[in-house]
């Protein structure tokens, strides 16, 4: 993981704020999250305090620093989705996995987001798991398709 | 270019280029502010500054607009009114009712706007904010729910310490000041300097107290209380309590501190002036050896702990002399004790000082003999005046009482030592006087005083050339190193963090304004010019001490006690 | 492929004249699929059509023309907007009108394609049939643009959007385009681009509504040494799916625009703000990109003009407010995506301090339509403050939904009756809502205001960015105000106080009304009362003084909810009512005695205990202690729980 860091560290030029979100998105993509490590790291490279690279981080939903779930379930809310019930889906994300919006559990297995509009507002409402979408997602469906998905998780 | 804009149906002149606020502040018009800080660019955040200008649909923020000449503004409008008292309702509606408890209470910028704007009752109710208290840092305390996330102490941290310790952690209502990690502070990069708390409008950030502490050791007969205080400390101990400030009120001070309950009072100053003159000798033995290597001051604590963590590599050339609250400090634990007979166990030793940085310095490891600290408790300016107000002394009627021996007196040059420059000037003008019999040009000192984040003069010391360098608040590292980098070479160099000096330092009231500190600058600076002993060399008093006492004293003779270490600092830069 | 390519170039592209001789357009043609030998079937494949199984369709018709049809051509095509119809199946027979089939799953493909490869055309499945000159008309069958999904609908914006393959740059430029780029670049001056835009009336698409080619003339005219064109495809609006329609299935176009627009102010980076999560489209755009940049539309002294361009694209780290201009700069810089204080704009000092023009998707959309057709042309569509189309992503509850274009001008009920052909399951309209989450909601006789800038701008509603998002009775609307509360309240950046604590309050206000009270002295009817006319004036000091659009526009929609359905939030605070039955909170359950078996199912599930009985007798809920959950109800097995 640290020689990942730094060879991605070197594809940009040091102490360019500009090109700060691009890197940190790029080792959020290799690694998963940011970790202490990685902000570190990059504040050293840039030449920004952690603590400047972590207020920024904290910023945008998108960074996240503990490690996703195996199973990444996003839920959209967005207009379209809560017209058609996406409020229930969350409800009973919720109440299986026991997570609020962006944490992971604890045994790594599922983590969950929110987003709004995917894309597919006529076929609301939309769920994606691990990047494949769903659509016309009931409540009901929830436990019956993450078990299933924990259960080839915990079985590979 | 001036030309005329209109307010509240009158006509005013403004001039092209400025801020609609500036022109009406200059023409009378008050406007409140909240996010606005003087000298540094507006951000646009707390929308405290509304007026109404007539053809904008919406109302727009007085204290970034630059005024047009056709301008038509209405600054107290009914709309305006409304707008900023329902800002300010806003803040309020979460907001912990802490008022009676509050840190910063009668100084408190939002409860002054309640006021202003006649806020008489809760109209708009809310969930509260969860409270979240950070104490962990050794002189600043962190109440998050009371933060009204203007800004300010980030901006300062950044642009004025340039420490970067603070900034806003995540977005919308769940934002909140913090550093790095969103740790506690005492793991963060913070140096203690506490500009943010000066800075901060409200009581979200403010100095960790000790007086519950000094209380309880006031009360211990077993024990001998001694305190010491910094020149600054009685200037700002007037302000607190609102009387006029002379040259004799440090004589008040020391009677009011001893009906405290303070066994013995002694002057930092005194340290201050061994400070300079041991870093006078230095300076002079490193002048004869030709030695290359600069000299740097260690005296601001807040510096310190930033060279530390950011600029390692300087640790070897900053000077190993104690600071003057230190020096004090040890010789309190050493010789006064050894004098009285008294175990150094037995005394509590407080500090009052305009710092707040020397709470954290009080506790740094090479700040303690034999698991003895030299200074036990360290409170500030605001912090004494609480306690002299506690214990219900009358000022007027007080009989001005000398500090005790053998810490009475100081040079003028000590109190120079406060503001930015001064240090500096005190230890060349010291090693001078040391070599030559005279001081140096008054002429050339002076450039020491003004002019900027970075100073510099040389000093001709037998055809050799001494250069000094003052950092004045830590924006001027950059100047420095720019400059060493392209291979100047200074011989002193002084750092504090705190712009201006210890003059600004974040112990000092709240109340105490620009223009008063200007003046108290003044003060030193004529005392200076007139005082006999204007420097530690020429005081009988710090004579006396080294030759009778610090000489005579086996255990302190080799001036051991005035020195500490320093080394590389891990924390979350 | 190299000799296709210096084809296109030199006899296309750097032709001097807009008519082709007879030849190349007949090669042209070919490219374009319009001449072809084999049958086609070109897939629908935009993200919409990916939600509803597009890839798997794409998969069991590859897997049926490999068993049958080896000669057969398959193309992922962009997508042309109808939601309802996905997957979106379009065959074409060689010299035979193309036929358009909808919802055709994978285990559909086998039927369908046996069908049609043997002219035995099953109509269920059937949209319509579109061709051109010279091709052979099914009979019997009605044209797509009899539809009236399609009727009403100008597409000019969107005329390619699942026509062609969006990773070709080839089709795209058999199709016209670039043509106009070249040009441009090579012939006309700076100055000559921006007033050629000014003239045509072109106004900006992301809802202000800002003449763009001014907005160009005051970036050109800085005096500056560098600048910088921004396309904003950010896109966070709730519901609206416009921009990323039109990157994934026409993507060339948009580049040409931004090709067009750097040159216009002299820019020689063009940066893509991008939306974040839609890695299809990224995917397409980035390769159109490449394959731009191949053909030497993009680059160094591009066609010998002697214009530098480079395009970046950078995905948004995830924040609603950083689509506002001054946060994008922020975002872009490195910094948290708060917005910044106005003056100064960006088009004086933005990115890097230097002059910047942001411009929407779909303003550069329309961008090399005009270089090609003239200002004139886009002048003559729309009205005439409003000229050209606009394009709105039409969801919801209507009947059809997906991505349409109208001419300006147009009414909302036009596109609500006509367009989306109604509502649902015959349910009622309650309202329509255009502009995103901070949109206002449109009703009745107000149905009837022409998609026009000024018209609406008049009547205080906004257009926005694209959102037209249907609602029928079945939606609470103070329940529905509350959730765009929510959103507004957790995408508030923080920065400014009236919108911080603005949306915060008022969201809490909201929550009030639809909830059971917790305590005393929140729950009183005169407190949500005393709540709501504070939602007023915090509404209106939140208007007046926030930073950023997003907190000046944050309570519209409950403004417009109070005015068009005061009598449901009357309902919600005095009788505690909810009649579209959403609001949990506010329901009584009651259990019926005669069906109540006294199982305990419902009582152990109670979260607050509420539920009281003896086994095997009827048990009964306590209504102060029921928080209105309705797990009792879920739970039931015999019905015996009762909703009032
Ligand atoms: C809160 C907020 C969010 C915005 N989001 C977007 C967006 O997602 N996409 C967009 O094109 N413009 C958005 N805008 C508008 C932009 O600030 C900017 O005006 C626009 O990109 C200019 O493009 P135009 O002149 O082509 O309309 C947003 C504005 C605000 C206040
Ligand atoms: S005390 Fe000084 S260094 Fe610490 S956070 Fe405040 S301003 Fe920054
Ligand atoms: S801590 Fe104080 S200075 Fe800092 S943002 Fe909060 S209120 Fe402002
Ligand atoms: S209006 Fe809202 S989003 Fe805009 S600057 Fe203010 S707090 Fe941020
Ligand atoms: S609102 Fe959910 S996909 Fe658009
Ligand atoms: S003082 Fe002007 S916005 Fe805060």
């Amino acid at each position: 993981m640290n020689t990942e860091i730094d060879s991605i560290l070197k594809k940009y030029k040091p102490g360019r704020r500009d090109e700060l979100i691009p890197l940190m998105q790029e080792i959020q993509d290799v690694n998963g999250h940011l970790s202490e490590e990685a902000i570190v790291k990059i504040g050293n490279y840039i030449g920004l305090s952690t603590t400047k690279i972590y207020g920024l981080a904290t910023f945008y939903d998108q960074f996240r620093f503990i490690p996703a779930g195996k199973i990444r379930v996003t839920v959209c809310n967005g207009t379209s989705c809560f017209l058609n019930g996406s409020k229930a889906v969350i409800n009973a994300i919720r109440e299986l996995t026991g997570l609020q919006p962006g944490q992971t559990a604890r045994d790594g297995i599922f983590s969950y987001e929110i987003v709004t509009c995917m894309g597919g507002c006529n076929n609301g409402p939309v769920i994606s798991i691990n990047d494949e979408y769903y659509p016309y997602v009931k409540p009901e469906q929830i436990p019956e398709l993450l078990n299933k998905l924990k259960f080839i998780i915990e079985n590979d | 270019m001036l030309f005329t804009i209109q307010v509240n149906n009158k006509k005013i002149k403004a001039e092209k280029g400025e801020t609609i606020l500036s022109a009406l502040n200059r023409n009378g018009i008050k406007i409140p502010t909240l996010c606005r800080m003087k000298d540094f660019s507006p951000t646009g955040a707390c929308r405290m500054c509304v007026v109404e200008v007539e053809g904008r649909d919406r109302l727009v923020t007085a204290c970034s607009q630059p005024v047009e000449e056709w301008m038509k503004i209405k600054t107290h409008s009914p709309r305006v009114i409304t707008a900023r008292k329902t800002i300010v309702e806003l803040l309020l509606s979460n907001h912990p009712d802490d008022c009676l408890y509050c840190d910063k209470k009668l100084n408190c910028e939002l409860q002054r706007l309640a006021e202003e704007l006649n806020i008489r009752e809760r109209r708009i109710k809310a969930r509260k904010i969860k409270p979240r208290l950070d104490q962990s840092s050794p002189a600043i305390v962190r109440e998050l729910s009371k933060c009204i996330l203007c800004g300010r102490c980030v901006r300062v941290c950044e642009e004025v310490v340039t420490a970067n310790s603070l900034d806003f952690i995540r977005k919308g209502s769940l934002t909140h000041v913090g550093p790095a990690m969103d740790r506690d502070f005492n793991f963060s990069s913070c140096i203690h300097c506490g500009q943010c708390v000066m800075m901060c409008p409200t009581g979200a950030l403010h100095e960790k107290h000790n007086i519950a502490e000094v209380q309880d050791f006031l009360n211990n007969t077993e024990i001998v209380k001694v305190i010491q205080y910094s020149p600054l400390v009685a200037s700002g101990i007037a302000e607190e309590l609102g009387i006029r400030f002379n040259r004799d009120f440090d004589r008040i001070l020391n009677s009011m501190l001893r009906r405290i309950g303070f066994d013995k009072v002694f002057l930092t100053g005194t340290g201050t002036d061994i400070c300079i003159y041991e870093l006078a000798e230095q300076l002079g033995r490193n002048i004869e050896k030709g030695d290359v290597k600069p000299l740097y001051i260690s005296a601001c604590p807040a510096w310190v702990k930033f060279a530390e963590q950011f600029i390692p590599g300087i640790l070897t050339n900053l000077s190993t002399i104690k600071s003057p609250q230190q020096i004090t400090g040890v010789l309190i634990k050493t010789l006064i004790a050894d004098q009285a007979g008294i175990k150094p166990e037995k005394i509590f030793s407080v500090s009052a000082t305009p710092c707040m940085a020397m709470k954290f310095e009080a506790r740094r490891d090479g700040m303690m003999r034999k698991g003895i600290s030299d200074v036990d408790s360290v409170m500030t300016v605001r912090e004494l005046a609480r306690l002299i107000r506690l214990y219900g002394i009358d000022v007027s009627n007080i009989e001005p009482e000398p500090a005790d021996e053998p810490m009475a007196g100081r040079s003028s040059a000590a109190s120079l030592a406060e503001v930015s420059g001064g240090m500096a000037e005190a230890v060349i003008r010291t090693t001078h006087f040391l070599k030559y019999g005279i001081e140096p040009d008054k002429q050339l000192m002076k450039r020491l005083r003004t002019g900027g984040s970075f100073r510099e003069i040389t000093v001709m010391f037998e055809g050799k050339e001494v250069s000094v360098a003052v950092i004045d608040s830590l924006t001027g590292l950059a100047k420095l190193k720019a400059l060493v980098d392209a291979g100047k070479h200074y011989d002193l160099i002084e750092v504090m963090t705190c712009p201006g000096g210890c003059i600004n330092g974040a112990g000092l009231p709240f109340s105490f304004s620009g223009s008063d500190r200007k003046n108290r600058v003044k003060m030193i600076y004529q005392a200076d010019e007139v005082d006999a002993v204007n420097l530690p060399c020429k005081s009988p008093l710090l004579n006396n001490l080294y030759n009778k006492f610090i000489n005579e004293n086996k255990e302190i003779a080799d001036k051991k006690i005035f020195h500490t270490h320093f080394e590389k600092r891990n924390v979350l830069l | 492929m190299e000799d296709l390519k210096k084809f296109l170039i030199n006899e296309v592209l750097l032709f001097e004249s807009d008519t082709l001789p007879a030849d190349t357009e007949k090669r042209l043609q070919e490219i374009r699929r319009e001449r072809t030998s084999k049958p086609v079937i070109f897939i629908s494949s935009g993200t919409a059509g990916l939600i509803a199984g597009a890839g798997k369709t794409f998969q069991a018709a590859q897997a049926f023309i490999g068993d049958n049809e080896p000669g057969a051509e398959i193309v992922k095509v962009g997508c042309s907007g109808p939601a309802n119809f996905e997957p979106f199946v379009c065959i074409q027979l060689p010299g035979k009108n193309k036929l358009f089939f909808r919802n055709i799953t994978e285990d559909k493909v086998d039927t369908l394609l046996n069908g049609v490869f043997h002219n035995d055309i099953n109509k269920d499945d059937l949209v319509g049939q579109q061709g051109g000159r010279g091709f052979e008309l099914w009979p019997g069958i009605q044209f797509m643009d009899e539809i009236s999904f399609f009727a009403r609908q100008r597409r000019v914006v969107l005329n390619n959007c699942g026509c062609y393959d969006p990773e070709s740059v080839e089709e795209y430029i058999a199709r016209g385009g670039y043509k106009s780029y070249v040009k441009t670049i090579r012939h006309y001056t700076y100055e000559e681009v921006c007033n050629i835009i000014e003239q045509s009336g072109l106004r900006g698409r992301s809802g202000g509504g800002y003449p763009t080619g001014l907005k160009w003339k005051q970036a050109l005219n800085t005096g500056s040494s560098s600048r910088f064109l921004i396309c904003n495809a950010k896109e966070s609006d709730p519901g609206a799916f416009t921009d990323r329609l039109m990157l994934e299935s026409d993507p060339h176009r948009l580049i040409e625009g931004i090709a067009i627009a750097a040159y216009a102010i002299g820019a020689s980076t063009a940066i893509i703000f991008f939306r974040r999560g839609s890695e299809h489209a990224y995917k397409r755009l980035k390769r159109a990109i490449e394959s731009a940049r191949d053909y030497g539309l993009i680059g160094h002294n591009i066609m010998s003009s002697g214009f530098n361009l480079d395009i970046i694209i950078r995905k948004e780290p995830g924040a609603f407010v950083c689509g506002e201009e001054t946060a994008l700069v922020s975002t872009l810089e490195g910094r948290r995506g708060m917005p910044q204080l106005k003056p100064p704009y960006p088009t004086t000092s933005g990115l890097y301090g230097k002059p910047t023009v942001i411009n929407n998707v779909e303003t550069l959309m329309n961008v090399p339509l005009i270089m090609q057709n003239g200002p004139e042309w886009f002048n003559s569509l729309g009205t005439e403050k409003s000229p050209g189309t606009k394009v709105f992503a039409v969801a919801g509850k209507g009947r059809m939904s997906g991505v349409v274009e109208v001419e300006m001008g147009t009414t909302v009920r036009e596109i609500l009756d006509d367009i989306a052909d109604g509502i649902k399951e015959g349910k009622e309209l309650k309202a329509v809502q255009l502009g995103g989450a901070s949109g206002s909601f449109i009703t009745g006789d107000s149905l009837d205001i022409p998609v026009d800038y000024d018209a609406m701008k008049e009547k205080g509603i906004g257009m926005g960015a694209g959102g037209f998002i249907i609602i029928d009775e079945t939606t609470c609307m103070v329940d529905l105000v509350r959730h765009l509360m929510e959103f507004m309240h957790t995408e508030s950046c923080g920065k400014c106080i009236p919108c911080r604590e603005g949306t915060g309050r008022m969201l809490e206000i909201l929550e009030s009304v639809i909830r059971k009270p917790v305590s005393e002295d929140s729950g009183t009817t005169l407190e949500r009362f005393k709540g709501v006319m504070q939602l007023e004036t915090i509404a209106s000091v939140m208007r007046d003084t926030s930073l950023c659009g997003l907190g000046q526009t944050a309570p519209n929609p409950f403004l417009s909810a109070l005015k068009n359905f005061r009598d449901e939030f009357e309902e919600h605070i005095f009788d505690r009512k909810c009649r579209a039955n959403i609001c949990r909170g506010l329901r009584t359950f009651t259990i019926d005695v005669d069906k109540c078996t006294g199982c305990t199912a419902c009582a152990s599930k109670c979260p607050v205990n509420a539920i009281y009985g003896t086994r095997l007798q009827p048990f009964f809920i306590v209504e102060d202690k029921c928080i209105g959950c309705g797990i009792c109800y879920d739970i039931c097995k015999f019905s015996a729980i009762k909703v009032k």
